[in-house]
């Protein structure tokens, strides 16, 4: 996606000088509610015709899930689980996988280019493929598995949240489709308190360990889940229970980054100004004689 | 023998090997660094953009290395490192303030460039290896993504290590006047060796009988 909303940037990929932020925006958030999504995967179709990206006509791996996996193209994909409680009840849980759109994104901490991935004030994590120089440093920053680089164009894509719906006062489009209502959207803040709401519902029903999904670890999501059991994100194929930004990616991104830089300003410096007090060493210009001029 | 004789210090293909070796690091250097911080990032216009830079920088890597291996072979028996090597290490304050006269005998290295040689082997393969791992988009899928982020930050590490031996290594050259003119035109004179590498001179003179 181009950039829309250039003049509430918060945070911009490979760029230590501040960006155009004068304008700010309510921060938005998508919920999720997997206790009511029937896997019609409308939601996959719907992302596709907004976003007018056509995925390869894949084969079928034995499982529903339809593409098997994210790609440059599907930026959705309905992860379907069978998951066998220990009362041999049988739960399909059914999670729409995509960008989490992280407060802190580590796809945007790893990014060297400048400017190829922004973060607006509305907390959208938008990948703006111009400026994609297509290293994968994204894929290695998430703790989600999500970016995908295209086989075709070397560029990352994901999910946008309809940045530029959002933009316009739009909902994004899985949420506009969803049939059952299992997507909502709205600022965080509301889309919090209809999940605690969601919640209280879950538990009333049996559900003791339902909870929202909004990992602290990535300083919160803007896109969360409604889990029926929260304790176990695991069991939602394989859905980080904790997830962050890895401590190798931080150390690489982080403190290596202006130290490494600055030691070899350091040795530069060092040898220059050895040259110029203790001076060169020249075998060949010293003089045996002792009339020779005196060096200093 | 005159002291203003040339002696043969590195031969033809040993200069070559070595510029081939230096010519490609740069390249490397410059390319990696346009990628590792963005206040470098204006370094990837030397190498046509930002895509570029990424397509070009790992080809760099593999001619780097491979034109290093052999250089290594052929300098490796001459940089183990001896008893005479720490002693000359542990009085590094008289090599900076000019002192060799001080100095434990040097054979056809000092001490310092065989700790840079050692340290261009272990970063070389490291940066080798490591950008085999994370080499995109033809070997990185293959492994699991903890490996890649490790092999990531081991292969920024050790860039900068070897960057920051190659700065001293380049500052040595314009410090020890002769050692320039060693490695393009292939010679130095005696004088240059018996302060330098008496131990090497030796050897030398006694090769010749």
């Amino acid at each position: 996606m181009s950039s829309l909303q250039s003049l509430d940037i918060i945070q911009r990929s490979a760029t230590t000088s501040p960006s155009p932020s004068i304008r700010s925006t309510v921060e938005v958030a998508k919920l999720i509610d997997i206790s009511k999504c029937i896997g019609c995967k409308a939601c996959q179709v719907a992302c596709e015709e907004w976003n007018d990206t056509r995925d390869a006509i894949g084969r079928n791996v034995g499982v529903y899930d339809n593409p098997p996996n994210l790609s440059a193209a599907s930026w959705t994909v309905m992860r379907f689980t069978e998951y066998e409680e220990e009362n041999g009840k049988l739960e399909w849980l059914i999670r729409k996988d995509g960008c989490m759109h992280c407060a802190e994104p580590g796809c945007l901490k790893a990014c060297p280019a400048p400017g190829a991935i922004v973060q607006y004030s509305n907390g959208i994590v938008d990948f703006i493929e111009e400026h994609c120089i297509g290293c994968g440093s994204c894929i290695t920053g998430c703790p989600f598995n999500i970016p995908r680089i295209s086989k075709e164009d070397n560029k990352a894509y994901k999910c946008t949240l309809c940045s530029d719906r959002v933009t316009v006062g739009l909902e994004p489009a899985c949420v506009k489709t969803c049939p059952t209502g299992a997507i909502t959207f709205g600022s965080k803040e509301d889309m919090i308190e209809h999940a605690a709401g969601r919640v209280v519902d879950l538990k009333e029903r049996g559900y003791a360990a339902a909870g929202l999904y909004d990992p602290k670890g990535v300083g919160g999501t803007h896109v969360m889940y409604v889990l029926q059991h929260a304790d176990r994100p695991e069991i939602y194929h394989g859905l980080p229970a904790n997830p962050r930004i890895s401590p190798m990616v931080a150390l690489w991104k982080g403190a290596l980054k202006p130290l490494a830089l600055l030691a070899m300003g350091v040795a530069a410096l060092t040898g220059f100004f050895h040259y110029v007090t203790v001076g060169p060493n020249d075998a060949d210009a010293e003089d045996e004689d002792s009339d020779s001029p005196v060096r200093h | 023998m005159n002291t203003q004789t040339q002696i043969v210090r590195y031969t033809e293909r040993e200069r070559v090997n070595h510029w081939i070796v230096a010519i490609a690091f740069v390249l490397a250097g410059l390319s990696g660094l346009a990628m590792f911080h963005p206040s470098l990032f204006w370094l990837s216009n030397l190498f046509g953009g930002g895509p570029w830079t990424r397509i070009l920088h790992p080809f760099i890597g593999v001619v780097v290395f491979a034109a290093f291996v052999p250089e290594m072979r052929r300098f490796w028996d001459d940089n183990m490192i001896r008893d005479r090597d720490r002693e000359w290490l542990r009085q590094w304050r008289d090599v900076v303030a000019n002192r060799e006269d001080k100095l434990p005998e040097v054979g056809r290295f000092n001490a310092g460039q065989k700790v840079l040689f050692w340290l261009m082997v272990i970063c070389l393969i490291t940066l080798f290896v490591t950008g085999l791992l994370i080499w995109r988009p033809w070997f990185a899928y293959y492994f699991p993504i903890t490996l890649v982020r490790l092999a990531t930050l081991l292969h920024s590490a050790a860039a900068t290590i070897i960057i920051i031996g190659i700065i001293v290594h380049i500052y040595a050259a314009i410090w020890v006047k002769g050692s320039i003119r060693a490695m393009t035109q292939g010679t130095v004179s005696v004088k240059w060796a018996a302060k330098h590498h008496d131990g090497w001179l030796r050897e030398k003179i006694k090769q010749q009988g």
